[in-house]
């Protein structure tokens, strides 16, 4: 799976209308009810429509119990998600819990609702036994590189590497 | 990587001043903290203020206090006023850089400059002094 942090508590970088941080924020597992409202999210973030690849995380990590679909409400109102799991032996790692993607909605944001939901999956991927909690974010990132930092995160002892499947004859190597 | 002198007095000023948001602290006072030079620590702060970021407090009390915001101010923010950054260092004007080594060397430091910037620019002041105070 490849996703990329659709989101970021801006309280980190960015200006803007606060959220509520006296109000009391419910972090709960996600529902079917709530895909409409991470899949519309993400499209903002992102700028691109996923709602089959939505339909599908949901099943993998809320449905199947498997994974962390967790989502954030304030007011009673949907305000945030995040998504992971726990993986075990891939790239030789031993089990940690991945930080696929997450997502704060814009009028929620320097609330800490990404906080909240960051700790949530914590302390499931905790429960889950686990020791150490992981995320990738493209180098260029730097909002969310600067979140995932201010929540502790540091560079871990993977590096990630990749190669042009078809490259341009006569390109850079 | 090692940080230029300039650059890590400017960090430990900074994250200093960082620390105390409710007064100035002097030159003096940093420069004891860090065991570093009073005359370069004055410099490095006069430049931290013509940069916008430290505010000069004259007078008896007086000293220096931080004006920038510590958690939307990254190191690659402070260390970019005394070093040229990493990923904006070139080393195609080199000799030999033409050939196809020489492209692939320098393939190989934009890729270390790229991972270090992105590093730089990531962490804050803030994060920075938070990480200091719980190590």
């Amino acid at each position: 799976m490849n996703v990329n942090i659709t989101g970021m508590d801006s309280m980190v970088q960015t200006d803007g209308t606060a959220g509520n941080a006296e109000t009391p924020v419910m972090i709960r597992p996600a529902t079917t009810a709530d895909i409409s409202d991470v899949q519309r999210l993400d499209e903002r973030n992102t700028g691109l429509g996923k709602p089959a690849f939505w339909a599908d995380a949901f099943r993998r990590y809320g449905q199947s119990g498997e994974g962390e679909f967790l989502v954030a409400e304030q007011d009673g109102r949907f305000a945030g998600y995040i998504v992971g799991e726990v993986r075990a032996w891939e790239f030789g790692s031993p089990p940690s819990g991945w930080i696929f993607a997450f997502g704060v909605e814009p009028e929620y944001r320097l609330a800490k609702i990404a906080t909240r939901l960051f700790e949530a999956i914590c302390d499931r991927f905790r429960a889950r036994g686990v020791e150490q909690a992981r995320s990738m974010v493209a180098t260029d990132d730097h909002l969310n590189l600067a979140f995932l930092r201010a929540q502790g995160m540091r560079g871990g002892p993977f590096l990630q590497l990749e190669m042009n499947l078809n490259p341009k004859p006569g390109g850079e190597a | 990587m090692r940080l230029q002198k300039a650059s890590r007095y400017a960090l430990y000023a900074a994250t200093e001043l960082a620390r105390h948001p409710e007064r100035q602290m002097s030159a003096a006072e940093i420069a004891a903290i860090y065991s570093i030079s009073l005359n370069h620590l004055a410099k490095i702060l006069r430049e931290l203020g013509r940069a916008g970021l430290v505010e000069a407090v004259r007078g008896v009390g007086g000293g220096y206090r931080l004006i920038a915001n510590p958690k939307r101010t990254s190191l690659y923010d402070i260390i970019v006023l005394f070093e040229e950054p990493a990923g904006e260092v070139s080393n195609s004007g080199l000799e030999g850089a033409q050939t196809p080594v020489g492209k692939s060397l320098i393939a190989v430091t934009t890729e270390i400059d790229l991972i270090a910037e992105a590093t730089l620019r990531s962490i804050s002041l803030a994060t920075l002094l938070r990480d200091a105070d719980v190590a």
